[in-house]
């Protein structure tokens, strides 16, 4: 019999996407391996129905702890606690950048093997195996772990979530002590929005841009094109310019941002880094316009533009408008 | 204040990287540099030693790698590190994260540094981990994709991007601050500094120095076994256009897209 425990994030009431998936692919597994798939959630006075809504994602019980939100270090030692008390054989996570850091964390405090950006998981001979894409996604490896415990990370939106109907799953409080250096970090602001609120999410076409715009007014190039689409588009950006306070935050797409799926995704001036696709690669029309014919992105376009952007975009954006008057 | 940073030798940019058949593990022949994600590590403490809030005594490049790993030191000592520590044994060689993260961590424990700084990735092992994995080793609190960092005495306020938008964490000293790479843009070194580089110390040290269990490290002792590369599931290649008229170039997007029922 091989448990697994399932970490999930929740922020604002709500279970994170990720987490969600990463229950549903844990409790597929784990019934494969003839175990179960328990669910830990770590906060301040976490709402038991939250907690316990796991259950209709296949979580057989779910354990809260309670602890400062937001920080990887407190939840090594939540989650350490529960694997050497409960004798979990695989601990699981879904994307995100707090997954990453508590699954390496914990790794170390176990002596437990650890993949990350995994794709897809299967259950062989009763233990697990993990395929992690490498090399920018040319070739994939597979992952089995010699340790007791099998550490899985799993890439953004790598798992389905798969509502079982199973209704809510029994909560239990898990006490664990926290380490001294996991104190040492405090959060003193958590989930600020950087920038306009502007609205993507509704959007059937997106133009988007990265640091090849140059600069912040380059956004301009790509606002124009947008506004000559009309209707139902709008522009979205990388988490490169984002940070650069090009562009809000609530326009980025990847891995720390928003996952989207237009008909028309148009990426001007964007590598096509792994944690970007990761947030726009079920777009059902992938367009980019990038100058370095090496570039990532073109890998996974349907239409590649290798030219400059600057030469590109203003002339597109007469031509869609012209094409719109016709 | 003592800083190390980590630093590791990657496959150049422009090198094809590839899994070597015969022994399912990355191919490194070929030119190698300086992972870039590094520079910006090392132009992070070279800001908080010029910025004052703090004395700094020393940066210290530290790095785990075959004898070509050299180089690498080599250049972070160009960028501003002081001198640097070469841990280099067969013994750690084919180490997974895990085995990686601890061997780094029993080497930094030799130099007792108030901060640690390292890249946000590696350019070959993409792993986004080391910094989570040596923390731990350390008994130090710790952050990845840090984006601003401000010394604050005994303390650091980090901002990053998580996946809720920007956090603020206050995380005291002694830490392990993995950066991103929107933190800074890394100088270019001086030629100057090119041909000190050499002169400063190096310590080139191996695993028993640095009081490594061998039983923990390299390829055979790593918990992540690593059983096979495949090719991924074949995919399409999309049409490509090289603009050159780019009047033409817009007309064939738009019949594309027109084809495509997209405007
Ligand atoms: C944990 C983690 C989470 C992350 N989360 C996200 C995320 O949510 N979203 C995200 O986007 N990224 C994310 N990243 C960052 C990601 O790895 C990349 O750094 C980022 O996506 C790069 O943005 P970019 O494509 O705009 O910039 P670059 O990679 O710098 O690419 C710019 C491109 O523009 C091209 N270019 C330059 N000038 C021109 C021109 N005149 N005409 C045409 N092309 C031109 C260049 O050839 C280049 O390919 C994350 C990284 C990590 C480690
Ligand atoms: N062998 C190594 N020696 C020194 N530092 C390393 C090594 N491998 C990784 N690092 C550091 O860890 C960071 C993240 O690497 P990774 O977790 O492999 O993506 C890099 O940017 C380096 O700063």
């Amino acid at each position: 019999m091989a448990n697994i425990l399932v970490y999930a994030l929740h922020y604002d009431g709500a279970i994170n996407k990720n987490s969600l998936g990463a229950v549903s692919e844990g409790a597929k597994l784990a019934a494969e391996l003839g175990g179960e798939a328990h669910a830990i959630l770590l906060g301040e006075n976490v709402p038991q129905e939250l907690a316990a809504s796991l259950g209709n994602y296949g979580a057989k019980k779910v354990l809260v702890a309670e602890g400062p939100e937001g920080l990887a270090q407190p939840l090594v030692d939540a989650m350490a606690k529960a694997i050497t008390d409960g004798g979990y054989s695989y601990a699981l996570f879904g994307g995100g950048l707090l997954g990453f850091e508590i699954g390496a964390g914990l790794a170390a405090r176990l002596g437990a093997g650890v993949a990350m950006e995994v794709t897809a998981v299967r259950a062989e001979g009763g233990e697990l195996i993990a395929e992690r894409p490498i090399l920018g996604d040319s070739a994939i490896s597979e992952i089995k772990y010699r340790s007791q415990v099998g550490i899985i990370i799993g890439r953004l939106n790598a798992f389905e979530i798969r509502e079982t109907g199973a209704g809510a799953a029994p909560v239990e409080q898990l006490d664990f002590e926290l380490s001294p250096h996991a104190s040492q970090a405090t959060m003193v602001s958590r989930g600020e929005q950087r920038g306009a609120d502007v609205d993507i999410e509704g959007a059937s076409i997106l133009i988007a841009g990265g640091r090849g715009l140059g600069k912040a007014e380059g956004f301009q190039l790509a606002e124009d094109l947008a506004s000559a689409f009309g209707g139902n588009s709008a522009v979205a950006a990388t988490r490169a310019v984002v940070d650069a306070g090009w562009y809000p935050y609530a326009a980025q797409i990847g891995q720390t941002g928003k996952t989207v799926a237009p008909k028309l995704y148009l990426a001007a001036g964007i590598s096509g880094a792994i944690q970007h696709k990761v947030g726009m690669q079920a777009s059902e029309n992938i367009v980019a316009i990038n100058k370095d014919a090496n570039a990532p992105i073109f890998e996974f376009s349907d239409l590649g533009i290798v030219g400059d952007l600057n030469k590109i975009l203003p002339k597109l954006t007469e031509a869609v408008k012209a094409k719109k008057a016709s | 204040m003592k800083i190390c940073v980590l630093v590791k030798e990657v496959p150049d940019a422009a090198v094809e990287k590839r899994i070597d058949p015969s022994t399912g593990r990355m191919d490194r022949s070929g030119e190698k540099n300086l992972n870039p994600y590094d520079t910006h590590a090392i132009e992070a403490a070279m800001q908080i030693k010029e910025g004052g809030a703090v004395p700094v005594e020393e940066i210290v490049a530290v790095t785990m790698g075959p004898d070509s790993a050299v180089r690498a030191l080599h250049k972070a000592v160009s960028l501003g590190a002081d001198r640097s520590v070469h841990l280099s044994d067969p013994a750690v060689a084919g180490s997974d994260v895990a085995a990686t993260g601890y061997a780094l961590a029993k080497t930094l424990q030799r130099e007792s540094p108030d901060l640690v700084l390292l890249g946000q990735q590696s350019d070959d092992g993409e792993c986004y981990t080391i910094g989570a994995v040596v923390a731990e080793h350390l008994g130090m609190p710790s952050l990845t994709q840090v984006i601003k960092m401000d010394v604050e005495s005994d303390a650091l306020r980090c901002e990053r991007q998580a996946e809720y938008g920007y956090d603020t964490v206050q995380i005291k000293l002694p830490a392990v601050i993995s950066v991103g790479d929107a933190i800074n843009e890394p100088r270019y070194p001086s030629l100057k500094a090119i041909m000190g580089a050499k002169k400063k110390p190096l310590d080139a040290i191996t695993a028993a120095d640095a009081e490594i269990d061998a039983s923990k490290v390299g390829g055979e002792n790593s918990a992540a076994q690593w059983i096979a590369a495949k090719a991924p599931p074949a995919k399409a290649a999309g049409e490509i256009i090289e603009d050159e008229d780019t009047g033409e170039t817009v007309e064939k997007i738009i019949a594309w897209l027109d084809e495509r029922k997209l405007i």
